[in-house]
């Protein structure tokens, strides 16, 4: 018992520090993670929405593969763009390898499947609502979509979060594609898989602590933001 | 509301994608090596003292020796530095790299549980030591990575005339990661494991695993340097590369190396240009 309070004791110690350090490296994971979230948000609200409210052959088996893909493992996401970057692969001449860009475009293609999916879930029992209305204002598929997501922005924010998760927590595709290179791709995922792999297991959970801090502040501001815009909507 | 997160979004973006080109500009090279070097703080200590002298971010990306070979032949790297001389030299031979040169040498030990149920301890045979853990039954904890260290340890082996594959989850435990969680899994289940001496003094989680065998020149762990052949990968940094090389295999480099201490034991052995291998210890 004592082994988990000194932990926590560490942990608070290490952010009360301001290690610049530490700081570069929570600064990456944010911006890595929260880039590869709003690009997968802006490929994966508009898929979700088209699979919501467009009927077309084969749907069924995409809607399945997009639920599939919601579990797609990290380190095989991570081989895999690891195998178009490099340089024998075919966007090697980007150079793209071993930077914090390969690490947004790794954790995009993890989440926008999650997000995509989430999305067409709460988008299709939306469009089930305002299906009618739609038609009898002869809205476009286009325009369907885009009223969709506006009005359906609050119960996306969660899907958004659910993608935030999945990327500031996940270490197998980042350390394959990143390389954990100290000052460049260090994140919090692969300094803890680092600190435990040296056997410094009270840092490294100190660490995980943060780590979990840290998701919970985004959680906060976003459901913060998202009651503000509600009460200023409806005022 | 819409225009803010339009804002917000784009903003973040430009700021993510910026950033992650900014950092290309300055001049750096990219290392392909060993956990060992990386773990144990040796390039924490060395690359300092190089980007002071020429400005060049040496940028490692610490994998098994195996992967970091496999990487390099990929192209994904200007310069090479494991520890696995045949497979360099295989490297070397099929192209993929220029010519490789001994950097420093370092040695494996035997690690063990203090209670040492394969009495091995203060040994100083290798492979009698192993073929005692085998006859005993007692847990060992491998690599199984392909990595230098997993190489040198199938040699032991080998050596020891112990068929390690007939007994995979038995007693013999592949781990199939890096040395540091190697460790971690043989100090949690009292198993035997052989690491290199730099990653186990500056490993945290001994628990009750001490060092059982030490000093046999079968031990010895030579670590070798191989600019990647820009023939094959016109990208490579060749300039910036040869530069690190030289340094390394020259006397600034090589007294960096010396100078590197944990608790006052020096950790690697500068030896370039030496043509006889030094017995380890």
């Amino acid at each position: 018992m004592s082994e988990s309070g000194s932990i926590f004791s560490l942990a608070l110690g290490l952010v009360l520090s301001g290690d610049a350090e530490l700081w570069s490296i929570i600064a990456l994971s944010l911006r890595v993670s929260l880039t590869a979230v709003a690009l997968a948000c802006l490929i994966g609200l508009p898929l979700g929405a088209f699979l919501a409210v467009v009927r077309f052959p084969g749907r069924g088996a995409a809607v399945a593969l997009l639920n599939a893909f919601m579990g797609l493992p990290p380190v095989v996401v991570g081989l895999f763009v690891y195998l178009m970057l490099s340089r024998s692969g075919p966007l090697g001449v980007f150079g793209l390898l071993y930077t914090p860009a390969a690490m947004i475009v790794a954790q995009t293609i993890l989440v926008t499947p999650l997000i995509a999916a989430l999305a067409r879930q709460s988008l299709a029992d939306l469009h089930g609502e305002y299906d009618e209305l739609f038609r009898s204002l002869g809205l476009s598929t286009g325009a369907t979509i885009a009223a969709l997501i506006w009005d359906g922005r609050y119960s996306l924010s969660t899907a958004a979060l659910a993608g935030f998760g999945r990327a500031i927590a996940e270490v197998g595709a980042v350390i394959i594609v990143g390389g954990n290179i100290e000052h460049v791709t260090r994140v919090m995922t692969t300094t803890i898989a680092l600190e435990t792999s040296k056997g410094n297991l009270a840092l490294a959970m100190a660490l995980g602590l943060i780590l979990i801090a840290l998701a919970l502040g985004v959680n906060a501001a976003v459901l913060a933001l998202n009651r503000t815009a509600r009460r200023l909507a409806y005022a | 509301m819409r225009k803010l997160a339009k804002f917000t979004i784009v903003a973040a973006l430009a700021a993510g994608l910026t950033s992650a080109a900014a950092h290309a500009e300055d001049p750096f090279i990219i290392v392909q090596s060993t956990t060992s070097t990386e773990n144990s703080g040796l390039f924490k200590h060395i690359l300092p003292i190089f980007k002071a002298k020429t400005g060049i971010d040496v940028r490692v990306v610490a994998v098994g020796t195996g992967q970091a070979i496999k990487n390099a032949e990929n192209g994904d790297g200007d310069v090479l530095l494991v520890h696995a001389k045949k497979s360099e030299e295989e490297f070397v031979a099929k192209g993929g790299g220029v010519k490789r040169f001994d950097v420093m040498y370092n040695d494996f030990v035997i690690v063990g549980p203090k209670s040492d149920p394969a009495k091995v301890a203060r040994s100083k045979d290798a492979a009698a030591s192993l073929k005692a853990i085998a006859d005993a039954k007692a847990p060992f904890a491998s690599r199984g990575d392909d990595s230098g260290t997993h190489k040198a340890e199938l040699k032991l082996w080998k050596d020891a005339g112990v068929d390690v594959k007939a007994a995979g989850g038995d007693w013999y435990r592949s781990t199939g990661s890096g040395m540091g969680a190697t460790l971690n899994t043989a100090s949690g289940m009292g198993a035997y494991a052989l690491t290199d001496r730099a990653t186990w003094i500056s490993f945290k989680n001994k628990g009750d695993l001490t060092i059982a065998v030490e000093g046999d020149p079968k031990l010895f762990n030579q670590y070798g340097v191989i600019l990647v052949n820009p023939e094959k990968h016109k990208h490579v940094k060749v300039k910036e590369g040869q530069q690190f090389i030289d340094w390394l295999l020259g006397a600034e480099g090589q007294n960096a190396i010396r100078s590197f201490t944990i608790d006052g034991q020096q950790l690697f052995f500068p030896n370039a240009g030496q043509e006889n291998m030094k017995k380890a210890g």
